[in-house]
């Protein structure tokens, strides 16, 4: 029978639902049909995989990528993106605007959804700049924005220095149900760095950042949200002291939330050590307090969702001095395996990490997904804990290959990946 | 030394990665060079065929002319490549024109560039040997050994001695290879100067912190001033050239605070009267002049070492 699909004997972790155990989950046309207990369904013409050991997770979404095109096609496009996304267990992703042109208008959001339905890899969500060409004088055109399919506004890849446009900007959003996502950095004290202020910046001879440009800037935004009454999203947050401004700010009922990178809870800043460009981004990596401090934010609610930051470079925008190299790294691929090293060291359950890269996206997004219920779209990310790799170049599916963790040794991946009842990844890894 | 140590550097990117040992051997073969120079033919046959490029990305007229001089002195083909001659204007980048200055099959390579960690960079993409002329904020290697030699010269050791830096500390290289330098042989340095020009951490690279220079010079046996870049004035890190003399300039005043015996030294060019009093820089306590000399016996000795030395 065309369109079914049986995922039997996996672990189902579905916490809108309140699941976590053993149970069956048939695909029917796109849709998920059934979740019930394992060898309670009649026998299934169709697709039928054995997922004994393997966990059955809502399609996992990343709030949090760059897709490079329009503008940059030899670093990524919207196929090669969603392909790595599909890799990494990512059903969905939200791609942020500053591509080449600037997402700032109905144009360029309409090019990419009709470019992301092309490759078929998984949902995108566009989302839009808040200034016309992320300038930071001109609001661009929300409405329009949000009939062509944008989903949030951001000018991501710099801040919103101007503080009178972050107020206009949440207001205006609120007329056309948009969220507004902060990349926070006061400009005037991280102009110039290359890394964490701090000895390591000192005995490098680079110029620092110091957490304090992010800080300042969590907290303006905040102010503002509570201000305006305005939900606001904080993206990329990598300081010990801005958790605690988003721990007062929740706690003080301000409509927050927020996302950290995989690489903000695994890598310090001594991974800039020997001037490696691979691990060099903006925000740049911390010091073990901080990485500690987002560990505990991600157990305790204080960060609401993970997101890679995804941001793919040639070789040649990072073979260079420090200073002058590109900022970012690829994390489509890597963000499964290093949450759960979080989970095998029992700082996050799996229960957690569902919310933290499923549930909440999608909450946080006002985009479908994030649960198995039957009726839902079969978005769906099988993981297999155990499966130890080692992560190379080889094996990468993104156009480039900037990622810090060449070489590492990881434990754990997405191994069949499903978007609306077809499989994006993994086809070949199991046969029925 | 023991008998068993040999000098094994292929390049000198930093201070940071020499030993004790390395240093010695430095010092201890710049001063068997510096004969050379006092004879009448200044020119030994050393390097005769080796070919040296000097790779000049700021202007540098003081360390490129004492490169030059020691490779000369020791018979070695130079090269200059200055930053408006090379192409890096148009856009090359570091990399690209590493690769093309390979085909001319150089030796060595000695870099001077305004990006910390170049020297590294050029030094993992071409065959020849690197020296680091100063990059960026970094390390300015040969410069820290010349200034060892200086000291160990004037006062016949180095471990146990009070040196006081002041000034920039933040934006010197200079600063940063003798932190290293000093400490590693056993001197106890102390840094002054404005707190916007005292970046932290600088403790781990050896240093102590003082915020006062009269603090900080007390007892010293040796004073550096450091040169004030006028430049970085847009960046708001003191008020002005004439405030920082009066409170951060080594001036009388402040040298009769050090040791009776101290010396004077600077990494040049001088801000007469900024950051250095000009009756101190020319007096007889002085000894800038020295350290200029010893610069080129100081780089024939890493020529020798990385080149020549088999
Ligand atoms: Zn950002």
């Amino acid at each position: 029978m065309p369109g079914l699909i049986l995922l039997k004997n996996g672990r189902v972790i579905d916490p809108v639902n309140g699941i976590d155990q053993i149970q069956d989950v048939l695909i029917v046309d796109g849709k998920i049909s059934a979740v019930v207990q394992p060898g309670t369904l009649p026998e299934q013409v169709g697709l039928v995989y054995d997922l004994a050991g393997k966990w059955v997770v809502p399609g996992l979404i990343d709030m949090h990528v760059h897709l490079r095109e329009p503008g940059q096609e030899y670093k990524e496009t919207i196929a090669t993106g969603t392909r790595a996304a599909a890799a990494g267990g990512f059903t969905a992703v939200a791609s942020m605007p500053n591509t080449k042109p600037i997402n700032d208008n109905q144009t360029v959001t309409v090019f990419i959804l009709a470019k992301a339905a092309e490759a078929g890899f998984a949902r995108v969500y566009p989302v839009g700049a808040i200034s016309s060409g992320s300038n930071g004088e001109q609001l661009a055109e929300f409405g329009e924005l949000r009939q062509a399919g944008a989903v949030a506004v951001t000018d991501d890849g710099l801040p919103v220095g101007n503080s009178q446009l972050m107020r206009r900007a949440l207001e205006y959003a609120g007329n056309h149900d948009l969220l507004v996502i902060s990349h926070a950095e006061e400009m005037t004290l991280s102009h110039g760095g290359a890394m964490n202020d701090g000895a390591l910046a000192t005995r490098l001879g680079l110029r620092g950042i110091p957490h304090v440009a992010e800080e300042i800037m969590v907290y303006r935004d905040l102010a503002l949200a509570e201000f305006t009454g305005r939900p606001i999203h904080i993206a990329h947050v990598s300081t010990r002291e801005s958790l605690s401004l988003l721990r007062r700010a929740k706690e003080k009922g301000v409509a927050v939330t927020a996302e950290t990178a995989p690489h903000y809870f695994t890598l310090t800043e001594k991974a800039v050590d020997g001037y490696n460009t691979l691990a060099k981004m903006n925000p740049p990596l911390r010091t073990e307090a901080d990485v500690a401090a987002i560990r505990e934010a991600l157990r305790d609610g204080t960060l609401d969702a993970i997101a890679t930051d995804h941001a793919p470079h040639g070789e040649l925008d990072k073979d260079m001095e420090f200073d002058l190299a590109a900022n970012g790294i690829i994390g489509l691929e890597t963000a499964v395996p290093l949450t759960l090293r979080l989970v095998r060291e029992n700082q996050l359950d799996a229960r957690r990490m569902v919310e933290l890269l499923s549930v909440n996206p999608a909450r946080i997004l006002g985009v479908p997904g994030g649960t198995l219920s039957v009726g839902a779209p079969a978005d769906i990310t099988v993981i297999d804990p155990e499966k130890k790799f080692v992560f190379t170049e080889e094996s990468i599916q993104s156009k480039s290959k900037n990622s810090p963790f060449l070489g590492w040794e990881l434990q754990g991946k997405a191994v069949l990946t499903i978007l609306a009842g077809r499989i994006t990844w993994g086809q070949d890894t199991f046969s029925s | 030394m023991t008998s068993e140590y040999r000098f094994t550097h292929k390049h000198v990117l930093g201070l940071a990665d020499f030993s004790v040992e390395d240093i010695q051997a430095v010092l201890q073969t710049a001063e068997s060079f510096k004969e050379i120079s006092s004879r009448s033919i200044k020119k030994v046959p050393t390097l005769r065929g080796k070919t040296i490029i000097n790779f000049f990305f700021e202007p540098s007229t003081r360390t490129r002319l004492s490169f030059e001089v020691a490779a000369k002195r020791m018979s070695a083909d130079t090269f200059n490549i200055s930053n408006s001659g090379s192409s890096t204007v148009k856009g090359e980048t570091l990399i690209d024109t590493a690769r093309n200055l390979a085909a001319m099959n150089p030796d060595c390579i000695i870099l001077r560039h305004p990006r910390s960690g170049s020297a590294r960079l050029l030094a993992e993409h071409i065959d020849a040997s690197v020296i680091n002329a100063g990059d960026g904020t970094h390390e300015h290697p040969s410069q820290g050994l010349l200034d060892l030699m200086t000291v160990r010269e004037a006062k016949g050791g180095i471990a146990g001695l009070k040196i006081a830096i002041i000034g920039d500390i933040a934006h010197s290289r200079v600063a940063h290879s003798n932190i290293i330098g000093f400490s590693k042989m056993g001197a106890f340095v102390t840094v002054s100067g404005p707190a916007t020009l005292i970046p932290p951490g600088i403790e781990e690279l050896g240093a102590r912190v003082s915020r006062s220079v009269m603090e900080a010079v007390d007892g010293a046996d040796v004073i550096m001033a450091l040169r004030i870049q006028k430049e970085r004035q847009q960046d708001p890190l003191f008020p002005s050239l004439r405030e920082y003399a009066k409170f951060f300039g080594v001036s009388q005043n402040v040298a009769d605070a050090a040791s009776p015996e101290a010396v004077i030294m600077h990494p040049g060019p001088i801000n007469r009267g900024v950051e250095l009093d000009p009756k101190l820089a020319d007096g007889s306590r002085s000894v800038i002049l020295e350290q200029v000399t010893n610069g080129v016996a100081v780089r024939m000795a890493l020529l020798y070492l990385i080149m020549g030395g088999d």
